[in-house]
Parts: structure tokens; sequence; C-alpha cells
């Protein structure tokens, strides 16, 4: 059966612009973006970014709308277990908590 | 590349500024356009002490519109320049129409200095955010060091492959900070263009040979091969029709030009493609102005798509031969494969159709009429001339009945359709071209838009002829409310009777009043042969339409009219 929030590996440029790009490029086409992690790749000045996406006809088009973007170097659709994005809240189990509104701290 | 670049000594104390005028100068840029403003204060004060020619504009809009107008003569990236702020806002239309008509440009704004972007400091606006949906690419240059690179890439990118406007927002501090420059030869590589499928050539030939009633759609990613689509469409007896931007690839008057196709195509051309077997797309993209319903749009036809841009093709129908590559060098690849086959069946049928279908051009032998004028102004001219159009019934009329002879004779906002573009572009085209004579046909609504670039053609005395069709209303407005909004014609109609010619004299133009001329073809024969420029000034009814009309959304094969 095909995943239905398939997830696209993008290695990128790493600058502050880029994540603009990327999501800019999602949002225009109201195509919705279902969960993003961004890492940097050490050691270079690259990035790579998972996005979990929607399956679907438009997706192709993505991918060579996202092959277009000067500061994407390549993109690949790698088999991840369907689960890998549900598992990352587990991961980020957080220890903040609101002090005052409008301001967050780490506890 | 460049000669004229200013040589600097081997090492040498810069700043930021005289940086990129540097970069500039060896890009080959002469002659820039813009508007001052105090982030790019550094930016013009090495302007000033540089070989590049500075062309003021009246506007920001019409600083990137002169910008494209010597791009779409040239084809080669020409640079705009505007402050931070609404110096930059006011270019993003320009910088808009440029994408969505593919054409190659640099475009430098100024920022406020580092520190302070992120305070709403004045004139502070997020450039970069702004620009990257209407760019090919954009940059923030946040040290001196990067400028090199970051301006060498920006004309790769504009001019390879694709092209399309590149934006540059430099902050007020990067240009004055000083580095020691050792001037380095191009920094960066032009990186290779994709291989052409061999196979797919081998397929596409065959493809083409077997098919009975093939059928050309050539838009303008077909600009630079012209040579080899004339050869295909007469080698191959293949029938081509292009869209708004591939007009002037095969001569109007070519016995396989089928002139445009689409919402205001020709009746003939239209019909003619519902009955091919094979659509053979060349830098063209689908546009929904060109198909109109994609569905139904040449249905019994196999797609061969070539295209520069691997995203257009299957973007809007999924092609039989899918080759990406630049349409010049694919045909080269593929016409000696080509068999010339007469095809007499196919090419009686399409004559047929075009007896039995021919154009209206109502009015045609009055000067005093739309087509009319058109018809006019052709006659004065040697065919050497440049024509740009605004937006609007008149555009289409141009677009419909003038002579084109060649790829960048013709200057048209396509994708975005942005009222004004006519009067900047024929300006920056009299700039780049200046012996040839620049005809801009616009229309009352449009030419308000732009209006003040009147003055620029006067300081500069570009031989710049306006043609201004006024109705005296937003025609193509009143078209469509006339059609389908029950004859309710609302906002679509100018009380104020303006005094366009009282406006051109008072910017310093020449001016002609074709409806008061004893002889007008004459007058206007005059008018245009006098160098300098010069608005013609003519009254055009506004209860006129563009016919045929397709309605947005039908197929093409629906059309209104006549
Ligand atoms: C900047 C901009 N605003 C609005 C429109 C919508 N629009 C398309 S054609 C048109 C009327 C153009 O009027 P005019 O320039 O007088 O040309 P005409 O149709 O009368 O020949 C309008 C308002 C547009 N294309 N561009
Ligand atoms: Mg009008």
């Amino acid at each position: 059966m095909q995943n239905q929030f398939p997830v696209l590996e993008l290695i990128v440029r790493n600058h502050p612009g880029v994540m603009s790009h990327v999501c800019g490029l999602f949002a225009r086409r109201a195509f919705n973006v279902e969960g993003i992690v961004c890492l940097p790749i050490s050691g270079s000045e690259q990035s790579r970014i998972w996005l979990q996406v929607q399956a679907g006809d438009q997706l192709e088009q993505m991918i060579r709308q996202l092959e277009k973007l000067e500061d994407v170097i390549s993109v690949l659709k790698p088999d991840l277990d369907s689960d890998t994005f549900d598992r990352l809240p587990a991961m980020f189990k957080h220890q903040t908590r609101t002090v005052a509104p409008g301001s967050t701290s780490v506890v | 590349m460049a000669t004229s670049a200013t040589v600097l000594p081997q090492t040498r104390r810069i700043s930021g500024a005289q940086l990129i005028v540097h970069l500039l100068e060896r890009q080959g840029i002469t002659m820039i356009s813009g508007i001052p403003g105090g982030t790019v204060l550094p930016l013009y004060d090495a302007l000033s002490e540089s070989s590049i020619r500075h062309v003021l504009a009246r506007h920001e809009q019409g600083a990137g519109f002169i910008a494209q107008g010597m791009a779409r003569t040239s084809g080669k990236a020409a640079v705009c320049v505007a402050c931070s702020g609404p110096g930059a806002t006011n270019l993003v239309t320009a910088i808009a129409d440029a994408r969505m008509d593919s054409v190659p440009l640099v475009c430098i704004t100024g920022q406020v200095p580092r520190a302070m972007i992120g305070t709403d400091a004045f004139q502070e606006v997020d450039t970069y955010g702004l620009s990257i949906p209407v760019t090919k690419h954009n940059y923030l240059v946040r040290e001196i060091a990067d400028l090199p690179r970051v301006i060498d890439e920006a004309f790769s990118i504009a001019e390879l492959g694709r092209p399309g406007p590149v934006w540059i927002d430099v902050p007020k501090d990067v240009q004055s900070a000083e580095l020691d420059y050792d001037d380095v030869a191009y920094l960066i590589e032009r990186p290779a263009l994709p291989e052409i499928s061999s196979q797919s050539i081998l397929d596409a030939a065959a493809m083409i040979n077997a098919a009975e009633r093939p059928i050309l759609y050539v838009g303008g990613g077909a600009t630079n091969a012209v040579e080899q689509v004339r050869e295909l469409a007469e080698h191959g007896h293949l029938p081509a029709t292009m869209t708004l931007n591939g007009l002037g690839i095969l001569p109007a008057d070519h016995p396989r030009s089928l002139g445009m196709l689409g919402m205001h195509g020709a009746r003939s051309t239209n019909l003619i493609m519902n009955e091919a077997d094979l659509l053979v797309v060349l830098g063209a993209r689908f546009d929904d102005r060109a198909i109109g319903l994609a569905e139904k749009f040449c249905p019994n036809a196999s797609i061969i798509h070539v295209d520069i841009d691997r995203a257009e093709i299957g973007k809007i129908r999924q092609p039989h031969i899918a080759i990406q590559g630049d349409v010049g060098e694919v045909l080269t690849r593929l016409l000696p494969r080509i068999t010339s086959d007469g095809r007499e069946e196919w090419l009686a049928a399409v004559s047929d159709m075009q007896t039995q279908f021919p154009d209206h051009r109502p009015g045609i032998e009055d000067p005093l009429t739309h087509f009319g004028v058109i018809r006019a102004v052709a006659k004065c001219v040697d065919g050497s001339e440049i024509i740009t159009t605004d937006v609007g019934q008149h555009q289409m009329w141009v677009a419909q009945s003038y002579p084109f002879n060649r790829p960048g004779q013709w200057l048209t906002s396509g994708g975005l359709g942005t009222m004004g573009f006519g009067l900047p572009a024929a300006v920056g085209a009299a700039l780049a071209e200046p012996s040839r004579k620049v005809l801009c046909f616009s229309g009352d609504g449009s030419l308000m838009m732009n209006i003040q670039e009147m003055a620029t053609a006067a300081e500069n005395d570009l031989d710049v002829k306006i043609i201004l069709m006024n109705n005296r209303a937003l025609g193509l407005v009143h078209q469509q409310q006339s059609m389908f909004y029950r004859e309710n014609v609302y906002g679509a109609t100018y009380l104020q009777k303006t005094d366009f010619l009282a406006i051109a004299a008072g910017f310093g133009l020449d001016t002609c009043d074709l409806n008061a001329a004893e002889d007008p073809e004459t007058a206007l024969k005059a008018a245009i042969d006098k160098p300098g420029p010069c608005l013609i000034h003519i009254f055009t009814n506004p209860e006129e339409k563009v016919y045929p009309m397709v309605p947005a959304g039908a197929a093409n094969t629906h059309m209104l009219g006549e």
C-alpha cells in the first residue's frame, strides 16, 4: 500500500533564507506540509531537510519545483518507516512551560 | 567579456559599492536604469565614477520595465537599481512580470544596515521575503566578501537555462564596507545544461515522420531557434502556431504560419488544432490563455514536449515524448532525422479551414479605426522596427494583425499581463537599440500607469513613438462585462476626458492628433519618420470587441464573435 504521507529528503545550502524558499513553494500551491525536520550536516555548509507531505498527483510536480530552487542541491524520496515522524514528538518530551503571557522559558 | 571595465590595480582597498560596479562592468553591463534613495547612495556614488550609463527612471516600476526592454531586445541580462522599502516594493510588479515571461534581469536594491534589519527601521521592508515568489533566485548579501560570488552567480542564473529575474538586496553598510580586492577572473563556472537524451530524439523523429496531421506549437522558449523552427516547418511540412510571446519566430507571412492560437487566436487555427494527431510543443508551457480548457485541447493528438525547464514538462499535459533541453539544440539534432513528407492532404485541409474561416479585420482600410491604424503604422516602417504594447484590446489587435517578422521585434507582457509595460519597455528597447524605431501601441488606461516615463524618453531623446488608441475606457474589461456580465459595464469607462496630447507636450514629446489631421496617413508617416519621442493619438470605439474570443475556462473550439 502506498504511504499516504511520504517523506522527501532535501540537501540544501544552509543559510537563513532557505526555509522560506522551501516552505513558500508549498504554500503557494496550497500544498500542505505535514511535518518538517531540519538539521545541519556537520562539517559542511549544507543542511538536510525532511518534509512529510501528502501523496498525490501533485507530488511529482512539487519535486520538480523543489529541484529548480537554486539552494536545493538534491531531492530524494527515501523509504522511511511510515511512523518515523509519528515518533518524533516523544523525543522532544518537553521541559517548557509558560511563565508569563508571550514569554517562554526552559526550566 | 567586458573590455570597458575599469582596470583595478592588483590588490586595492575597495568599497562594497565600488566592487558591485566593477563586477557589473565585468559582466559587460554598460547601462542600468534606476532611482536612488538613502540605502543605495554608496552605490550611486560609485556609479558616478564608472563607465556605466545610469538612466534615471521616474518610478521604480518604470526602471524595472526599462531593464526588461533592454533584456528582451538583447537577450542578455539587464540591470535595474532601487532603494530599500518603497523603492523595492515599487519594483515588485516589473520583476514578477519578468519571471512570468522568463526575462533575464538582475535587480539590485539597497537595504537598511545589517544591525538595523528586523527593527522596523526607516524604509525597511523584507525585500528578501517579498522577492522569493517573483524571482528565479534572490540574495540578501550579508558580507562584502560574498559580493563577487553573488553577482557572478546572479548573472549566470538569470541567463542560463530558462532565463529569469534575480534580486540582490545589499545592506547599506555592506556597500560602504571595504576589503582588499584581488581581481579574480570569473569565480564561478556556469553549470552545464542537461544532456539531451538521444533515444528521445529518435523517438520524436519517428513520431513526427509517422504523423499525418502534425502541428508545431511554438512559444517564447524557441526565440533562439528561429532557423531550426523554420527548417522543421518547411522541410517537414508542419504548420506552426505561435503563442503571444512566440510571435515573430516564424514571420507572419510564412506559408506554414498559422498565427496565434488561443483565447484571441485565429478561428481557423483553433479549429485546425482540434484535428491534429500530433502536437510538437517547442518552448511553450500550455498557458490557459493559449490552450483553453486543458482536457479539450488537441484532444486527438499525441504530444512531444521540448523545454529547457523540466518542471514545465507534464505540468499541465503529460506528453508522450518529453525532451528536456534547449529548443535550438534539440531541433538541430532532430532535423536530420525528419523525412520530407509532402503531407498534401493535411496542408490542403489546413488551407481549406483558413479559407472557410478567414480573419475578420473590419475597418482595416481606414487609418482611423483600430485595425486600420495598426496597418497604417506597419506601412510607415520597413520591418526593422521594434513593437511594444500595453495590455488590453489594443494589445490583442496588434498581436492578431501586425506583420511580425523576427523574435525580439515584439515585446509584450504575456504571462502577467501588466498594464503599464509598454512605454518603459519601449524606452529600454530604444536605449538598447538606438538605431531602430520603437513603436509602442498603448491604451488610455495602460498609458496612465507609467505615463511618467515620457519624461525619461524625452530626457534621453529616444526614437519612441507611442500610438495611443484612446477609447476612454478599460476596453478589455468593458468587453468582458458586455459579454459575460449582462452588459453591466461598471468601473470600466473614464468620465474625465484626459487631454493626452497636452500631457505629452508637457513632458516634452512631439504630438500628432490623427483625428485632426487632414490626411491621417501622411500625418502618421511624418510623425513616425521624424526622430525623437512622439505621442500619436487616435480615438477608437469602446464598443469594439476583440474577436474571436474563447470564454475563460471553455475549450478553444468554443469561440464567440464574428
Ligand atoms: C496593472 C493591471 N491592472 C489591471 C489589469 C486588468 N485589465 C486588463 S485589460 C484592462 C483594460 C486596459 O485598458 P486600456 O489600456 O485602455 O486598453 P484597451 O483595452 O482599452 O485597449 C484592465 C483594467 C491589468 N491587466 N493590469
Ligand atoms: Mg482604453
